[in-house]
């Protein structure tokens, strides 16, 4: 009888427990981000994640009166020193399983959307990319034939991205290569969804420019060095390569051999190499006057309008110079807690339809980046590109295509 | 370039490449040869090494290495023997702590608890490099990112030794290679057939109960071993970061795999095995990279094992067939 007692005393306190969490979960709404942070990506990621707190933090941490609970994810493990599929898949399988979450805000590699944009599509939550680049992701006729129905299981659009995509970008890099002068191209990539699909635009690009590519190929990203590679490249006879990879794939290593192996091309990056990791894994003497790194967007300091405000109040709240994605973190957490705000103002209530339904309208946003809005596919109509140099340790733009 | 160059110039790097791996693949096979442990933990152990030649690098100050006018052509090869003896003593000294403090008490363990013990130090060692990574100094980027790669400044001339108009390049970090590597493997092929401490490893080698009751001290053999393997990890680590310029946490992983692999293709256990192996194996990556393609190199070299392990179960200069693990 005793035991009985305090069995119903028990289950009476966690049923008290639990209703009062209920209550507290009543006035707050979560946002999460699953982005890389173990590994040489981390940097970048500090940096994004930096600008997703200072979007929240920009409204007090509310919407109204109900609180915004921010968590951080990592989808990197150790292993891998990179994004792990296995990680991503958990990551969206955990914010599925939590009712509180609104909103994704990830992921940074677009091999990793790959994984977790079916599940969270699924499940009807809005996700937001600062960073994926891949074209197939959203758009037909890029990458695979199923792409990208295949990452749409419910028919319905969920995912949104604040990048201008790599079928742009890859031309842009075409074009500045003709622009140099280069009359024979190399074109690498790393063997990921990325950068192979970024070099095959590049090639095709550059094609249709009368640059002949003299060789295609994919490199191990974890060699330790392209020295033979090089001399191959040498006896083909380019005078531009380019290469789709990133900092993590080993382009920092690429660059340094092709200086090594007494090759004289340039090089040419996409994005995923726009972060000082780059240039610390390179060392600046490989990569000034001869390396040239695309980016959609322009660097931090260029930045106009409400871009000028961000990265002035970057630097005052964390004391030093944002990486160049950490502008579309601030970016991607923004459009979904403006929409968030529209719902609140409207006195409808938020949940994972409405926030999603309400971030697909999003259109003429003024943001940091820009006036823009997201299109029928749920891409950014934004296409500023720019095309930096190193320079004295330090990238520098040399052009911006608009 | 002529296809003669080409073919010279795949030689010189695949040589080059080769001598390294051949390098830490020694350090597989002697501890195989005497305590039939697969060491998961060397090529980590060789990690180390590299981030201590960047410490060291960084500490004398990086600005007057990165400029070779300023300590002159002389000391920057004392600097690189410096280092040779310097990483290796240390690596030495660390492959034989960790004999001492894990394997030491797991000698009569089932095998397979010995494995699982080196992959647990191979962990712990590529977390010590990331933490090491990350610590603020110049050279490491003020550790700013504990995982991206480091440069590791030139610390030879780079210039081209045959001109600089010469399709085939050759640079003083080839030269250097063949001239540190080559006294190295001939001076261990000489301590362990002229010594006595050599006798007693290859005693220890072909039965250790029989070596111990022929009055050898076992222990100090196999310490001296993991000494040994240690010391040549660590100055293949240097040679390594000097020959790529570049160091990251994870660079063990990829030499550990190559050498490992040059180590069964040469027949494990066997000195000249490993280097015959190692050699093997930089030639091929550069035959494979210049004449088939970059992205079928890794399948090439491994077809290349799988067929010799056919044909030659205990590898191109084993003798005995040894219990696999």
């Amino acid at each position: 009888m005793r035991s009985f007692q305090s069995f119903l005393r028990a289950s009476a306190a966690v049923l008290a427990a639990s209703v009062s969490m209920g209550a507290l979960a009543a006035e707050s709404v979560k946002i999460v981000s699953s982005l890389p942070r173990t590994g040489s990506a981390n940097a970048q990621t500090t940096s994004m994640v930096n600008g997703i707190k200072m979007a929240i933090a920009e409204r007090g941490g509310k919407i109204g009166d109900i609180e915004i609970v921010y968590e951080d994810w990592d989808d990197a493990s150790p292993q891998r020193g990179n994004w792990d599929p296995a990680v991503e898949a958990a990551n969206a399988d955990k914010a599925i399983a939590d009712s509180s979450v609104l909103a994704y805000i990830g992921t940074y590699n677009s091999g990793a959307s790959k994984i977790s944009m079916p599940k969270l599509n699924s499940a009807g939550i809005v996700m937001v990319s600062p960073g994926n680049t891949y074209p197939g992701l959203t758009k037909e006729g890029f990458g695979e034939e199923n792409e990208p129905a295949v990452y749409r299981p419910s028919g319905k659009i969920n995912y949104f991205r604040v990048v201008p995509t790599d079928d742009v970008q890859g031309s842009v890099a075409a074009d500045y290569a003709k622009e140099l002068g280069a009359k024979k191209a190399y074109v690498l990539h790393d063997r990921e969804l990325y950068g192979k699909g970024i070099a095959d635009v590049f090639k095709k690009s550059a094609a249709e420019l009368g640059i002949e590519v003299v060789g295609f190929d994919g490199i191990d990203n974890k060699a330790s060095n392209y020295k033979s590679l090089v001399t191959k490249m040498k006896q083909a006879g380019a005078d531009v390569v380019y290469y789709g990879g990133t900092t993590q794939t080993n382009a920092g290593q690429l660059a340094k051999d092709i200086v090594a192996g007494g090759l004289k091309a340039k090089l040419i990056v996409p994005d995923g190499c726009f972060e000082e990791a780059f240039i610390a894994a390179a060392g600046a003497k490989a990569l000034e006057g001869r390396c040239y790194i695309t980016f959609g967007g322009v660097e931090a300091k260029a930045l106009t309008g409400k871009g000028k405000d961000f990265y002035e109040g970057y630097k005052k709240t964390y004391g030093g110079e944002p990486e160049g994605y950490a502008v579309y973190g601030y970016e991607a957490a923004n459009v979904v807690l403006a929409a968030m705000e529209r719902i609140h103002k409207a006195g409808g209530k938020l949940t994972r339809e409405s926030v999603l339904a309400e971030v697909g309208k999003t259109k003429d946003f003024t943001g940091a980046l820009g006036t823009w809005s997201f299109d029928a596919n749920g891409d950014t109509t934004n296409r500023t590109f720019s095309v930096n140099t190193v320079k004295d340790g330090k990238f520098t733009t040399v052009k911006v295509v608009q | 370039m002529t296809e003669t160059e080409v073919f010279i110039q795949q030689v010189i790097l695949g040589l080059s490449n080769g001598m390294i791996i051949a390098l830490v693949a020694l350090g597989y096979t002697m501890v195989y040869g005497i305590v039939e442990l697969i060491n998961f933990a060397h090529g980590d152990v060789f990690t180390l090494g590299g981030f201590l030649g960047l410490t060291i690098v960084g500490a004398l100050g990086a600005a007057a290495i990165i400029d070779p006018g300023a300590l002159g052509e002389t000391s920057n090869w004392l600097l690189l023997v410096g280092l040779v003896i310097g990483c290796g003593l240390f690596c030495g000294v660390l492959n034989l702590s960790i004999d001492t403090v894990v394997y030491k008490p797991l000698r009569r363990a089932p095998k397979l608890t010995q494995l699982v013990a080196a992959i647990g130090v191979s962990f712990i060692l590529v977390n010590v490099a990331l933490f090491w990574g990350g610590v603020p100094m110049d050279v490491f980027s003020g550790g700013a990112a504990a995982a991206a790669s480091k440069d590791f400044p030139e610390i030879l001339e780079g210039s081209n030794l045959l001109g600089e108009d010469s399709n085939v390049v050759l640079r003083l970090e080839d030269i250097a290679i063949f001239a540190i590597t080559i006294p190295l493997m001939i001076g261990l092929t000489l301590f362990v057939k002229k010594t006595r401490l050599g006798r007693g490893m290859r005693a220890t080698a072909q039965n250790p109960i029989a070596a111990r009751l022929m009055g050898i001290d076992t222990d100090r053999v196999i310490a001296a071993t993991f000494l040994i393997g240690g010391f040549l990890g660590g100055a293949a680590s240097v040679m390594w970061s000097v020959y790529n310029n570049t160091i990251s946490f994870q660079m063990g992983f990829r030499a550990g795999m190559d050498a490992f692999t040059a180590a069964v293709l040469g027949g494990i256990g066997s000195l000249p095995g490993a280097m015959v192996g190692g050699v093997l194996i930089g030639l091929i990556r550069a035959m494979s990279d210049q004449y088939i393609e970059t992205r079928w190199t890794n399948v090439v070299v491994f077809s290349v094992l799988v067929l010799i392990l056919v044909f030659r179960p205990s590898g191109l200069l084993g003798l005995k067939q040894r219990e696999k693990v």
